[in-house]
């Protein structure tokens, strides 16, 4: 790809839509082959970023999610032991005598369980997506470190593996912790923003397209509002959509006030939040 | 597109004014934003040094301060904040000081004047050796082990559940004749310590000593400080410095509000916001540090205290001045905060800290 330009462009195909930071962050983890360290509210496109990347450069998205306590053997690869066991017993039924044949064929590559990370190395063109690294424990991103600047493993029974193009790599997270900075100084960092009115209801458009405009106009309002209250959680982009959605279900092409308070816990996700936005609602309602 | 040595020189010197601004932009940083602007042409600079230079939300604000300074203004593609960001630190809004039946006005804040100036400058003073003396036996008693969770990790053990991975590959070894079954359990961790202290003027005689107590708990890993008055600050990496004078120095800069009014409440909403509810509170052992002098409306500080106690592990309130004689928390705040409050301790002299820690790595309650 050409430019920031040129990305935005193929990745408003796919029907993500990115203003100009995004559009440059994805050009240069493309063009620098850096990881792109996501962060953000939850629900503001992190990981649908990945998804979209994929889908404009023609890519498999591989996709590893971490959990506290993912080890290389989750995340990278494992020997299939049951079948190892099998050949082993079928090389003794058959009266194999070279021991060391059998051995060397026990470490065989069919044997191999490939999981998320070597995979990705191992696809070219593939993305990469590392989702909320921030759950994963400290011992796997030192693993992680290691992994994303070399873009090359070595297991001991079949020697190093490296890629010959590294995969476009996506990190999220949630910020539940602080990513160590030996990590974050290997990629690029992109801060998500909730988007602004016009690109909002661009987005809830183009990803609802069977919803009536006036119905993703004041949803989109609606939750623009929402966010300027203090709450708890402020809904993001997946929220919106799931609430536009939600209420065409219902057969609306319109917002009222008791729809709106019958549908809203598919936006906020708190009790505080609700009541807050019970108090609320009315006047948003006026101005939408 | 090619820059040539002269515009390299002014992003390196834009670099050099992120790093004194406060801004992490190590060399490797510095070399990706060159790369990056080679790549994107001088009309994205704000981009490529953005992407490149930054590591975290907190640095975003310094960045976007330090790039009007140097390129003149904001260019065009820069986003304008949403209304529903919050910023990092935020001044408190000024509430009526009419509320404040019981604030630190009157004669404790009088009495309490002189030395509030002397720890501003104590803080970049070095210690003597009494106190690096006391500092030790501080850091002895954050050596405690520490209340402990269990994790998903596994370790290789001698009994425990059966461990599939060791066991097969043994029997592997062995040509698949059964081996001995191999064991692993499950590992514990230290759960993380959360420490909120506050550096507002009515704590004024006692925020070097809680500072420094901070500093050594934040020796171990997993222990996160922030400190409040008017502002919440986080500044865990600024206490990140093996030398205690050092690490107060780059405190003492970081901390903008030394000395102010104290809205614990808000500030306690602050933190749960921004960290706690995300993560940082859960199943930690949070403690405060503080007077429970509230300027703000203590059902604001109730409600938030009501909220932090279903995050965290423990919440653990130390008071340098219950330990006076006749003291009852009859202080608006700390009425609010109490009911709350998992263990009260006091927090006026080496030994009641001494103890603190003790209660925090898990003792028993004070």
């Amino acid at each position: 790809m050409d430019g920031p330009e040129e990305v935005r462009a193929r990745l408003a195909e796919t029907g993500y839509l990115v203003d100009d930071g995004l559009a440059t962050a994805c050009f240069l983890a493309l063009r620098l082959h850096r990881p792109l360290f996501c962060e953000g509210d939850a629900g503001v496109g992190k990981t649908a970023l990945a998804a979209a990347l994929a889908e404009a450069l023609g890519a498999p998205l591989i996709r590893l999610q971490c959990h506290e306590g993912i080890d290389a053997s989750q995340a990278l690869y494992d020997w299939d032991f049951p079948r190892q066991l099998l050949h082993l017993r079928a090389a003794e039924a058959a009266g194999a005598v070279d021991a060391e044949r059998v051995e060397s064929e026990l470490y065989d590559r069919r044997f191999l369980v490939v999981r998320p990370l070597l995979r990705a190395l191992e696809t070219w063109p593939s993305v990469l997506l590392i989702d909320e690294i921030d759950r994963a424990d400290d011992e796997f991103e030192a693993f992680l470190l290691e992994l994303l600047s070399e873009f090359s493993v070595t297991i001991p029974e079949l020697g190093t593996l490296r890629a010959e193009v590294p995969p476009v790599v996506v990190l999220t997270s949630n910020r539940t912790r602080e990513v160590h900075d030996a990590l974050k100084r290997r990629c690029l960092y992109h801060w998500f923003e909730h988007p602004g009115f016009d690109r909002e209801l661009a987005i809830v458009r183009r990803r609802l397209p069977g919803v009536s405009a006036r119905l993703a106009e004041q949803v989109t309002g609606l939750v623009q509002t929402l966010r300027a209250e203090d709450l708890l959680k402020p809904p993001g982009v997946a929220e919106t959509i799931d609430w536009a959605e939600a209420l065409d279900a219902l057969g609306a092409s319109e917002v009222d006030a008791e729809l709106a308070l019958a549908t809203l816990g598919s936006v906020l996700k708190y009790r505080e939040d609700a009541e807050r936005a019970r108090g609320a609602l009315p006047a948003a309602l006026k101005d939408a | 597109m090619t820059v040539t040595g002269r515009a390299d020189a002014v992003f390196l010197a834009f670099a050099r004014a992120l790093r004194s601004a406060g801004v992490d932009a190590s060399a490797e940083r510095v070399h990706a934003f060159l790369r990056a602007v080679a790549e994107v042409g001088p009309a994205r600079v704000y981009w490529a040094g953005r992407l490149t230079l930054c590591g975290s939300r907190e640095d975003l604000e310094r960045y976007d301060q330090v790039f009007a300074g140097t390129f003149g203004g904001a260019p065009g593609e820069r986003r304008v904040a949403s209304p529903g960001l919050r910023l990092t630190v935020r001044d408190a809004r000024a509430g009526p000081r009419s509320r404040t039946v019981d604030g630190p006005e009157g004669p404790r804040a009088a009495a309490l004047a002189g030395s509030a100036e002397v720890l501003r400058q104590r803080d970049i003073a070095g210690l003597d050796p009494a106190e690096r003396a006391a500092l030790r036996r501080l850091l002895a008693a954050f050596a405690l082990p520490g209340q402990t969770r269990r994790t998903a990790r596994r370790r290789p053990a001698g009994r425990g559940g059966v461990d599939p991975h060791r066991t097969v590959r043994e029997l592997l070894r062995h040509g698949g004749e059964p081996a001995r079954l191999r064991h692993h359990e499950r590992t514990e961790r230290p759960r993380r310590v959360v420490l909120l202290v506050d550096v507002s003027g009515s704590m004024a005689p006692y925020a070097d000593a809680l500072l420094r107590f901070a500093h050594a708990a934040a020796r171990g890993s997993r222990t996160e400080v922030f400190t409040i008055a008017t502002r919440l600050t986080r500044v865990t990496r600024d206490l990140s410095h093996r030398d205690p004078d050092l690490a107060m120095a780059a405190l003492a800069r970081a901390v903008p509000d030394w000395r102010g009014g104290t809205r614990l409440g808000e500030l306690v909403r602050e933190f749960l916001d921004r960290w706690g509810q995300r993560g940082l509170a859960r199943g930690a052992v949070v403690v405060l540090l503080s007077d429970g002098w509230e300027r703000g409306d203590p059902e604001l500080l109730a409600a938030q205290m009501r909220r932090l106690r279903r995050l965290a592990h423990r919440v653990i309130w130390a008071n340098p001045l219950k330990a006076r004689p006749g003291y009852a928390p009859l202080a608006a705040g700390m009425a609010a905060a109490l009911p709350s409050v998992d263990a009260f301790v006091e927090g006026h002299s080496l030994a009641a800290l001494e103890r603190l820690a003790a209660v925090v790595k898990g003792a028993d309650d004070a």
